[in-house]
């Protein structure tokens, strides 16, 4: 495992994974049956406020 | 971002509700680019060049780097040259990794409110360094450094040196049983001529052995700081050394 | 009884072990360190013993409410006394030595007060005095409401309140003493790291600790944000900090590391204390206060899972970018670099999501002072994360390093945005936490915004023109081929611009000392007769329905 193969992995296929991987995981939290539960964790900060 | 599986049914809510996968989740994530990027610094062998001439700091010297520590000098003065036209020519050589492979801590310095003083050791006189430091605006007036009139005054205490040497031995530094049981008198004797030298420079080639702040009565912090400053970047010999790096970066990087 | 006698014993224990060292110390510094050690044990002792009297002097000293109410508040509001008070410390001595650059006399010809030796002591005091007494304090505020339960082991907090301070107490007389590991940002002695890792741990504690017992199924964002900052600032310090003591009655300590190995450890440690001290759990402020200040949840709770575990990811690569064209590998200078850049993506969308926050209620920033510090302090966020990828970048970067545009930089950051956003969350809780009807006067709190603002904008433009100016010098060559100024040219074409600074920097704690009138006002129950800040004028004639006309 010298330099020069890490180096030419990270530039090729390390890279392409990173990319995919990275995509996914933007996409995953977008999901459409997540949103209700995000709206509620979003509000849970107001409730039962009367102690600031 | 290693960090959520693809697998399908599992939610980021597990996560939002479990404090414990929460907080190794976050640590596993914040390790990695760590491990990748200083991991290596410490197994591929040419991230420091091979040189001759470098040697661990003489118990003077190291004396005097610990009072260039201790007033902050690194707040404001870089040790790192950095490969371009200007800096070499006001500066030197560009500095070398190896340069710095006996620094515990590192002073490359991150702010130049100051000058460089990687390669500062011989450019100018013991007596200009003094004056400099008791009044730095006696030399030179646009000077904004402070004055460090009290070093020439105080007597260097050290402590046991050879306790110094045996903690950078125990992390790394090569010195030799000699060079930690001759500690003491080792400072003695590089800042009095008078005291002979005995194998100190056999020991440690290059050494400079001389009284350096025209006091020969006593050793004091300004002996150890000038000592320092004066050995800065005159152990190794650039020209001869081999850089591994590919020919024409440097050029380009001008 | 026995466990009182138990923790009493304890304590004098510590307090004659602390003074045993002192007395056989290799160095000065080291004896007045474990003095102060010594007196600190005492102290504990005393409070100790006289546990309900010393609670009974603290509320009438601080003013606080009687009862304790439903949250362990008390430790939030000696953080947030402690915060101010360590805040005008740090910027006093930040204007102090910024004069001394621009008038070396105002040194007094002391070794205390040189340069190299304030230095430390401004950065530290603001950046893990200042800030993290904030975000110690209001982690403690936001876990226990998020959670809806009380402090996880009170005592633990409390001694996580005294042990902080205490570190940094021993950090800052060292600094004036010399004692210094000589790593900006980490320039405590091993023994002080090792006393802040117990804190930091016990830290850990008590914060886990609430999160566990929360009566509430859902950790809240801010949580995973302070969390992540507490869980990471303990790695970063521990690897960064190992060092070898030449004694172990001594200050004196050489690091694990040397060279460029030390190098990239410092800055993965340096880089990321603003990525995680400064960023991090300032963040996890904004996640909790913003949408509270504004009334409205925030933006998009989908885009802060995303910018949670990006943020943290990307941030800790972005080391390396302290150290281009060094003799660092060139690999790793690179990937710094790539990291840096994409880092701007993240940053930006948490930006994004706090200042959205306010979608529909914009008004506020005209009406409400605090909404609009929130808003100056996202603002000088994202000023900040767009201008650190570029100077990360090696081409830029080759002409701002070493210059003063860093410092500009690095002040656009911590005074715009740490700065701002500490300020707003302090005229929120104080108010709540010493049960006021609101704060002495809010106006005040305008004048204070104006005062940092324009103080910024004075210190950062300053800062900017002096770091462009001197990366330009230091590399002009004139038409016969030798480079036209000495460096002593450049460090005098820096006056004016110090001057400059100064006075921004003036401005800026002048406004933070109206803030501490303003507390004070607040704390001994004051309320000012004022004007209210909104001035949309309330026509009664013209607000009724138009009346038909009847047709002819």
């Amino acid at each position: 495992m010298s330099y020069d193969n890490l180096r030419h992995f990270a530039d090729s296929w390390g890279l392409l994974a990173m990319t995919l991987l990275f995509l996914t995981l933007i996409a995953w939290p977008f999901r459409p049956s997540a949103r209700a539960r995000n709206e509620e964790a979003a509000s849970m900060i107001f409730k039962d406020d009367e102690h600031g | 971002m290693a960090t959520k599986p693809a697998k399908k049914g599992f939610s980021h809510k597990k996560i939002e509700r479990n404090v414990t996968l929460l907080g190794a989740l976050a640590l596993l994530t914040v390790t990695i680019g760590g491990i990748v990027e200083i991991a290596p610094l410490f197994w591929i062998d040419n991230t420091i060049e091979k040189v001759e001439g470098m040697r661990p700091y003489t118990p003077l010297e190291l004396a005097g780097r610990n009072i260039y520590m201790r007033e902050g000098c690194y707040t404001c003065h870089s040790q790192m040259i950095r490969p371009f036209r200007d800096e070499v020519e006001r500066y030197g050589h560009y500095s070398l990794a190896a340069e710095s492979m006996y620094d515990h801590p590192f002073q490359w310095g991150s702010k130049r409110t100051g000058p460089d003083l990687a390669r500062v050791g011989g450019r100018y006189s013991d007596e200009w360094h003094k004056a400099h430091l008791i009044d730095p605006r006696s030399v030179v007036p646009e000077s904004i450094m402070p004055p460090y009139a009290f070093l020439a005054e105080r007597e260097l205490k050290t402590g046991d040196m050879a306790n110094d040497l045996t903690a950078l031995y125990r992390v790394g530094v090569p010195y030799t049983k000699a060079d930690i049981e001759k500690a003491n008198e080792d400072i003695k004797a590089q800042a009095d001529p008078d005291a002979g030298a005995g194998d100190l420079q056999k020991r440690y080639p290059k050494a400079q052995v001389r009284d350096f702040d025209g006091d020969p009565a006593r050793v004091t912090e300004m002996d150890a700081l000038i000592a320092y400053l004066q050995m800065l970047g005159t152990l190794v010999d650039v020209d001869k050394a081999a850089p591994q790096e590919r020919p024409g970066e440097t050029e380009a990087a001008r | 009884m026995d466990s009182l006698l138990a923790k009493a014993g304890g304590w004098f224990a510590l307090a004659l072990l602390a003074l045993v060292m002192a007395a056989l110390a290799v160095d000065a510094p080291f004896a007045v360190h474990m003095v102060i050690i010594a007196l600190a044990s005492l102290i504990a002792l005393w409070a100790t013993l006289m546990r309900a009297d010393y609670q009974r002097i603290a509320r009438g000293l601080l003013k606080m409410p009687g009862n304790e109410g439903v949250y362990d508040d008390d430790p939030i509001r000696w953080g947030v006394i402690a915060t101010l008070f360590w805040g005008v410390a740090g910027m006093a001595a930040g204007l102090y030595i910024a004069l001394q650059l621009a008038f070396p006399a105002l040194n007094l010809n002391l070794e205390y007060t040189t340069f190299g030796r304030l230095r430390p002591l401004h950065t530290s005091a603001v950046i893990f005095a200042f800030g993290g007494n904030a975000l110690i304090a209001t982690s403690f505020y936001v876990v226990q409401r998020t959670c809806r339960a009380r402090l996880a082991f009170p005592t633990l907090a409390r001694f996580v309140f005294w042990g902080y301070q205490l570190f940094i107490v021993l950090a800052a007389t060292g600094y004036l003493m010399g004692v210094t590991a000589a790593k900006e940002y980490a320039e405590p002695e091993w023994y002080v790291d090792l006393w802040l890792t117990i804190v930091w741990v016990a830290y850990l504690v008590v914060f886990v600790g609430t999160i566990v017992k929360r009566r509430e199924p859902h950790i809240y964002v801010a949580n995973w944000f302070y969390l992540s900052f507490i869980v990471t600032i303990a790695m970063l310090h521990i690897v960064n900090n190992l060092s070898m003591p030449a004694s172990l009655l001594g200050s004196k300590s050489y690091a694990a590391f040397a060279g460029v190995q030390d190098a990239l450890t410092q800055w993965w440690y340096g880089h990321n204390a603003v990525g995680f001290f400064l960023t991090a759990g300032f963040l996890a402020m904004m996640y909790y206060f913003v949408p509270k200040q504004a009334e409205r949840p925030v933006y998009s709770y989908r885009l802060s899972i995303i910018h949670f575990w990006s943020l943290i990811f990307l941030y800790i690569w972005a080391g390396p970018h302290h150290l281009h064209y060094t003799a660092l590998p060139d690999w790793a200078q690179t990937l710094g670099m790539v990291f840096s850049v994409i880092l701007w993506m993240p940053s930006w969308g948490g930006m994004i999501n706090g200042l959205m926050t306010l979608n529909g209620a914009w008004d506020k920033i005209r009406t409400d002072p605090i909404i609009r510090m929130m808003v100056m302090a996202l603002a000088f966020y994202g000023m900040s994360t767009f201008e650190g990828p570029m100077m990360s970048i090696k081409w830029v970067n080759s002409m701002s390093h070493y210059t003063d545009w860093t410092i500009g930089h690095v002040h656009s950051g911590a005074l715009g945005w740490n700065g701002m956003i500490t300020f707003a969350c302090v005229y929120y809780l104080v108010p709540r936490l010493w049960g006021r009807p609101r704060l002495y006067s809010l106006r005040m709190v305008n004048w204070h915004f104006w005062l940092a603002t324009v103080g910024i904008v004075f210190y950062a433009a300053s800062m900017w023109v002096a770091g462009i100016m001197q990366g330009l010098m230091w590399r002009e060559y004139g038409a016969d081929g030798y480079l036209v100024y000495s460096f002593a040219e450049s460090v005098a074409a820096m006056h004016p611009m110090y001057l400059i600074r100064a006075a921004g920097g003036a401005m800026y704690l002048a406004g933070f000392l109206i803030m501490i009138v303003n507390v004070w006002a607040t704390l001994a129950g004051k309320v000012r007769a004022e004007r209210p800040m909104t001035e949309t004028p309330y026509n009664a004639v013209a607000d009724r329905p138009l009346t038909p006309v009847p047709a002819e």
